[in-house]
């Protein structure tokens, strides 16, 4: 018991250490199979639900994409992914249309790399984060586990 | 007119179980047959229509543009960098076995390609060529 209050207490001490964002148990499978396809499945603590809420609304414009839907699978995904959403003020704003690249947390938690990073072969997209962090899908985030030997410190 | 009911009548029994490609690729000829008498599917037509290049989207020119040249081959999204496993039967068994999930894509990847959707002969050409192709 004592021992689960100190790790819940370190927990809420030290937010910072966002390495890990497991995805959640209960992820439907519709999650899986509509979202994981032309990307990885983003876990849901990476954007605010009112921006959740805004992306889930324009899939048949999805940042060039047609990633529609049928309305209850819309329904399931979206009522996942605010549920399991990040706090507004530790994620930021996400832009219209929303992204994670233009979150505050993602900017502050990528300062330091150089900007041709960005763009590098190898990467193609910010939004390809398994392109830097290999177990990216299961929601490891850690900065030592980063894929391209450049960015390892 | 014939064939529309046909048509429906195996989509609904295909609807809820895993199909072959043969399966599949009769949805498709059965369709493009109801429009064009004496309609054949042709690998080497699919093949083609892989290969194409489309004046519609200069990010995805041609299906290669994340399939790559080979259907064989694992591919990469041309936007995110994804990986995409090969499209071929005879690489990828789990390929064309999902009626609702081959339309899906067709949608989609024709729209973003092609700029329109693709006709059911064009989709049976591409089936037959990813059954076929080793
Ligand atoms: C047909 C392909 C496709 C499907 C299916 C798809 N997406 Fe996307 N998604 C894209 C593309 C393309 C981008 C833009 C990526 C880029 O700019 O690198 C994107 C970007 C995103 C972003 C923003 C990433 C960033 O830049 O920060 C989020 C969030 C997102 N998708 C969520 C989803 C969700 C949730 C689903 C399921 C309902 C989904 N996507 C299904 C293609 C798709
Ligand atoms: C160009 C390579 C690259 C891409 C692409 C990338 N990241 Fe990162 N990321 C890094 C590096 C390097 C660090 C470590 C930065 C540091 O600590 O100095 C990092 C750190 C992080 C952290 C903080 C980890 C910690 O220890 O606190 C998170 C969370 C994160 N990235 C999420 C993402 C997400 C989500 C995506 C995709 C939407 C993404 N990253 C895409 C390179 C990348
Ligand atoms: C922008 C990238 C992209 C382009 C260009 C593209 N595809 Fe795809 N395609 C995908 C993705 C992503 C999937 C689904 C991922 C998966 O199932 O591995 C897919 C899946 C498919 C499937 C599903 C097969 C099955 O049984 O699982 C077919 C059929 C298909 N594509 C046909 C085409 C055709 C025809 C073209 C050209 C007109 C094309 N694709 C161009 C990305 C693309």
């Amino acid at each position: 018991m004592k021992r689960l209050l100190l790790i819940a207490l370190l927990g809420s001490a030290f937010p910072a250490l966002a390495d890990r964002l497991p995805m959640p148990a209960n992820a439907p499978t519709s999650f899986t199979t509509e979202c994981s396809s032309c990307h990885i499945a983003y876990q849901p603590a990476l954007l605010q639900a009112a921006d959740w809420r805004k992306l889930m609304a324009g899939l048949g414009d999805h940042f060039g994409s047609d990633a529609t839907v049928d309305q209850k699978t819309g329904q399931e995904i979206g009522a996942f992914l605010e549920r399991h959403a990040g706090s507004a003020s530790r994620v930021g704003n996400a832009g219209n249309p929303p992204r994670i690249t233009q979150t505050a947390r993602f900017i502050r938690k990528h300062d330091e790399i150089p900007a041709k990073y960005w763009r590098d072969p190898r990467v193609k997209s910010a939004a390809n984060c398994e392109a830097c962090h290999p177990d990216a899908a299961k929601g490891s985030y850690s900065e030592h586990d980063i894929s391209i030997r450049e960015l390892r410190e | 007119m014939r064939a529309i009911p046909a048509v429906a009548l195996l989509l609904a029994s295909l609807a809820c179980h895993a199909e072959t490609p043969q399966q599949i690729r009769q949805i498709y000829v059965a369709e493009a047959s109801s429009q064009q008498a004496g309609f054949t599917p042709s690998a080497k037509r699919g093949e083609a229509f892989f290969r194409q290049r489309f004046a519609n989207n200069d990010k995805m020119p041609a299906c290669t543009s994340c399939h790559t040249d080979s259907p064989l081959n694992a591919g990469e999204h041309a936007v995110t960098g994804k990986s995409i496993k090969p499209l071929a039967v005879a690489a990828n068994p789990n390929r064309l076995s999902d009626p609702a999930k081959v339309e899906k894509w067709f949608g989609r990847n024709c729209k973003e390609v092609v700029g329109r959707a693709c006709t059911p002969a064009e989709k049976a050409d591409f089936v037959t060529f990813l059954s076929e192709v080793r």
